[in-house]
């Protein structure tokens, strides 16, 4: 159990939104949110998942919605606070910590939100490892645990509690029409979790591991030195291309952001990386190079700052690097639900790091 | 027709005189704190080379002076800031991600009120009057005169922030408000920063066109007064006032403006260089691309409609580092002609490798005759490089462009480089600013949504409004032309709402001058 500082949150925005594989929403709101809070006196501190007794409550919190509206409506600490309130009151429970659904993107910030109204620790985990765009592709979804319930909050006194669903897709569709009704955005706390299934299911460490990417960015760019070098170390990731952007197409269909973007290197090799809200394949020559569950992260060369698939553009002088994926995701059952198929890409997984 | 284009710019005040499109006359002078005195000798220079001005037709300014206010932090005035988006929003309040020493200046209390829509239209919450009122008369008891109102998806439906703004002008006499609409679209923490900006800048832009009023009349022109924008056209000094941040990327939008012009160039990149840095812009269809994306301006985030630009420390003034072999970022600045070793000084400068090059003509050639050729070779082959980089990430497709170099730095691009077909230079290109001031156009834009009517109706309509504001702002109406068209459907809302943005441009109408229209500027004048 450690307390975090003010600098572990500033690098926490750093390495979620890196993790966020090009989508998954900044977390430049969050961030505000909890510098405010700090600035208040309150604090957050982060438990090692290891340190959950098994029959111990956790809360798992996110924001759910459409980027554009979170530019109007923002983010509130007291709102994500609310969802784990209301979910208590439901289960008739006090949970012993709070946790991330995804550290990709601004939902990183979420738990440490909560919590530090709450005054409960952050676990050091998540069920994503990075962002993703469905309910259903988590390791949670993946371990079959159960998808209800859920409570999900609105500012003007709107309350929903899901109290069951039949499967996750379900979950999926009946919170996302709440969610449309308050606005197409709401603050969500998703079926709570058992110590003994975050130690089995969760993503040990990625908190962690998150602020510990955006040190290593913060401090490479103060000493001048190369950033993207600082990441790979960091996480022992594979570089898969420096270069520039070349050629961007974008569509918007059934509410995801999808298109690709070509990259050409100094050595005119190129590769095409296909995004649906994220990165999801990187082809050469018409063959997939990476894939999800894989990350794939698409990195401003001289910055190391992610850049997200509706920022990228052409010109733009960027690294791709892959980033290893959790384990739970290379399972079969893992990549039925996260793998190159789950986005409609007719492939087989392999990894980058096992040649 | 003639006109008079001047660029208040940092370092140098710029003037020119257009007769008939023909470039008569083009004349630097040092910038004056007081921005009255450079432009003062401007204009007697210009006077001296090319007659008085009695005839003059117009006078167009641009002027940095309003973004260097905020940058210096200086005469900025308190604003009272008012959201309008309660009960949502208010975790993070306005000022949130000022730098605090610029907040600690503008920051004239904070009301965060029930009210705003939602991104479909639907209201969000009733727009509590109540309190609205009760703001109005705090801000009364607290001698405020600036407000900005910032109302949750204004863009799509800005009638909660006409209504507080006629609430203000009705509880607070003389309040000058400034609504969030006007300034941007969707990002209320943005667009709210520019509505703050924008109040606390609205003295400091009447006191300003008051001092070019009178440098005008001392100089002896009766003539109307325009200020230029950040899109490359103008508006009447009198609407201009009401909307300074309108006017902040004037200078580097000028150059391009103008060297399209000198250049009767349509698509090209732009290079403007300076004493100190060199902007990359992109030129399509004559004016510049604008920048879809987050702008800082003093540390604050806003996305105002602003040309793309990208900005690096190379000019004629860079100093050279002999061991690195780099140029740049440092800069001489307006210290120049004192410190440049053609001028006597003791520090080597981008224009003494220039000179030494043969490049360029200015000062005493001999106080460089000693400089090593691998040293001039180098330094050069640094500044080509540094200029290839930047066209290439300014350009939007791959192959060749054309490079527009102006400035009085210009001499610093070659005529070759990496991925660019050809590089333009012209006549007068070191005056391009004033230039682009002085053949500015005049603009009306409208971005609204607009419901029950057909698609072809509604952007009618907005072409209508959009005719009504460029007259307003100064527009022959006889000469308006469609620029810019485009409408989206909104989903959700009853009545088939469409958001429809349209821009129109038109020439000057000298004849009506600087006077306003009663209906000028909504809700903004004093």
């Amino acid at each position: 159990m450690r307390e975090l500082s003010a600098d572990d949150i500033e690098a926490l925005a750093v390495g979620a939104w890196i993790l966020g594989t090009g989508g998954g929403g900044s977390p430049y709101h969050g961030l505000l949110n909890m510098r405010r809070l700090y600035d208040e006196g309150l604090r957050v501190t982060l438990m090692d998942p290891q340190a959950l007794a098994d029959g111990d409550d956790v809360a798992v919190v996110s924001y759910m919605g459409a980027p554009l509206v979170t530019q109007e409506r923002l983010v509130d600490s007291r709102m994500t606070a609310r969802s784990v309130e209301v979910m208590e009151e439901y289960i008739g429970r006090k949970f012993r910590a709070v946790m991330a659904i995804e550290i990709g993107g601004g939902n990183a910030m979420q738990p440490l939100m909560a919590a530090a109204h709450l005054k409960i620790p952050v676990v050091d985990a998540d069920a994503m490892g990075r962002a993703y765009p469905e309910a259903q592709m988590t390791t949670f979804a993946v371990g079959d645990l159960a998808p209800a319930p859920l409570t999900s909050i609105d500012p003007r006194g709107n309350e929903v509690i899901v109290s069951r669903a039949a499967t996750w897709k379900w979950m999926e569709r009946t919170s996302r029409k709440v969610c449309t009704e308050f606005g197409s955005i709401a603050a969500t706390c998703k079926a709570p979790r058992t110590g003994a299934e975050v130690k089995r299911w969760g993503i040990p460490y990625t908190t962690t591991k998150a602020i510990n990417l955006g040190k290593a960015v913060m401090d490479a760019n103060r000493r001048h030195e190369d950033p993207i070098a600082a990441i790979l170390k960091a996480e022992r990731g594979k570089r898969l291309l420096a270069g520039k952007v070349v050629e961007v197409e974008r569509r918007t269909t059934e509410g995801f952001l999808r298109g690709r973007a070509v990259l050409e290197s100094d050595g005119r090799e190129t590769i095409v990386l296909d995004f649906q809200n994220e990165w999801t394949v990187a082809w050469h020559d018409g063959r997939p190079l990476a894939s999800t569950p894989e990350l794939i992260c698409v990195l401003d060369s001289d910055s190391g700052e992610a850049i997200g698939t509706e920022m990228v553009r052409y010109g733009q002088r960027v690294t791709v690097i892959v980033l290893p994926s959790p384990e739970i995701f290379l399972t079969p059952r893992g990549l039925q639900n996260v793998g190159p198929r789950a986005f409609g890409h007719d492939i087989d997984f392999r990894s980058v790091f096992s040649s | 027709m003639k006109r008079i284009g001047i660029d208040v710019g940092g370092t140098n005040t710029d003037a020119v005189l257009i007769n008939d499109g023909r470039v008569d006359g083009a004349v630097k002078a040092s910038t004056t704190a007081d921005v009255t005195g450079g432009i003062l000798a401007a204009m007697r220079a210009l006077r001296a080379q090319s007659g008085d001005g009695a005839d003059v037709d117009a006078v167009l300014v641009g002027t940095t002076h309003f973004i260097n206010a905020v940058i210096q932090r200086k005469q900025l005035h308190k604003v009272a800031a008012i959201r309008i988006g309660a009960p949502a929003t208010t975790a993070l309040p306005p000022f949130c991600d000022w730098p605090r020493d610029l907040a600690h200046l503008v920051d004239g209390g904070i009301w965060m009120i029930e009210g705003g829509h939602d991104y479909d239209g639907r209201r969000f919450m009733p727009l509590n009057v109540t309190q609205v009122r009760e703001a109005a008369r705090e801000i009364r008891r607290r001698g405020l005169a600036y407000a900005a109102v910032t109302a949750m998806f204004s863009p799509l439906d800005p009638s909660d922030e006409d209504a507080v703004a006629a609430i203000l002008q009705e509880e607070v006499p003389g309040i000058s408000v400034t609504c969030s609409h006007m300034l941007g679209g969707i990002g209320v923490l943005e667009r709210e920063n520019a509505a703050l900006l924008n109040a606390a800048l609205i003295a400091l832009a009447r006191d300003t066109v008051k001092g070019f009023e009178e440098a005008m009349r001392s100089s002896g022109i009766d003539a109307p007064l325009f200020i230029t924008q950040n899109d490359g056209t103008v508006a009447a000094a009198a609407h201009a006032v009401a909307l300074p941040v309108y006017s902040f990327a004037s200078g580097p939008t000028n150059s391009m403006r103008g060297g399209a012009y000198l250049s009767s160039l349509q698509e090209a990149v732009v290079a403007d260089v300076g004493g100190t840095t060199t902007d990359f812009g992109h030129l399509q269809n004559g004016f510049p691309r604008q920048a879809n994306t987050v702008v800082h301006i003093g540390g604050v985030r806003t996305l105002f409609r602003m040309p793309d630009l990208i900005s690096i420390g190379l000019g004629g003034g860079s100093l050279v580092d002999t061991e690195k072999m780099t140029i740049g970022p440092q800069s001489v600045g307006f210290r120049l002609t004192q410190e440049a070793l053609v001028f006597g000084g003791t520090q080597l400068t981008g224009t003494d490798i220039a000179v030494a090059a043969g490049l360029l003509d200015i000062g005493e050639r001999q106080r460089v005759a000693h400089l090593p050729a691998a040293l001039i070779k180098g330094a050069l082959r640094r500044a080509q490089a540094m200029v290839e980089e930047h066209v290439d990430r300014i350009k939007t497709a791959a192959g060749g462009v054309t490079l527009l170099a102006v400035g009085g730095g210009a001499f610093l691009i070659p005529d070759r480089l990496e991925g660019v077909d050809r590089v333009i230079r012209t006549e007068h290109g070191g005056c391009a600013n004033a230039v682009g001031a002085a053949i500015a156009q005049v603009s009306g834009d409208v971005d609204q949504v607009f419901q029950d009517l057909s698609r072809t109706e509604a952007v009618a309509k907005a072409r209508a409004l959009a005719d009504e504001r460029a007259v307003e702002a100064g527009a022959d109406a006889s000469t308006l032309s469609l620029v810019e068209a485009e409408d989206i459907p909104i989903a959700y809302l009853p009545g088939n709402a469409l958001r429809v943005r349209v821009k129109v441009v038109g020439d000057i109408n000298s004849r009506q001058g600087s006077t306003p229209n009663a209906r000028d500027v909504r809700h903004q004048h004093a």
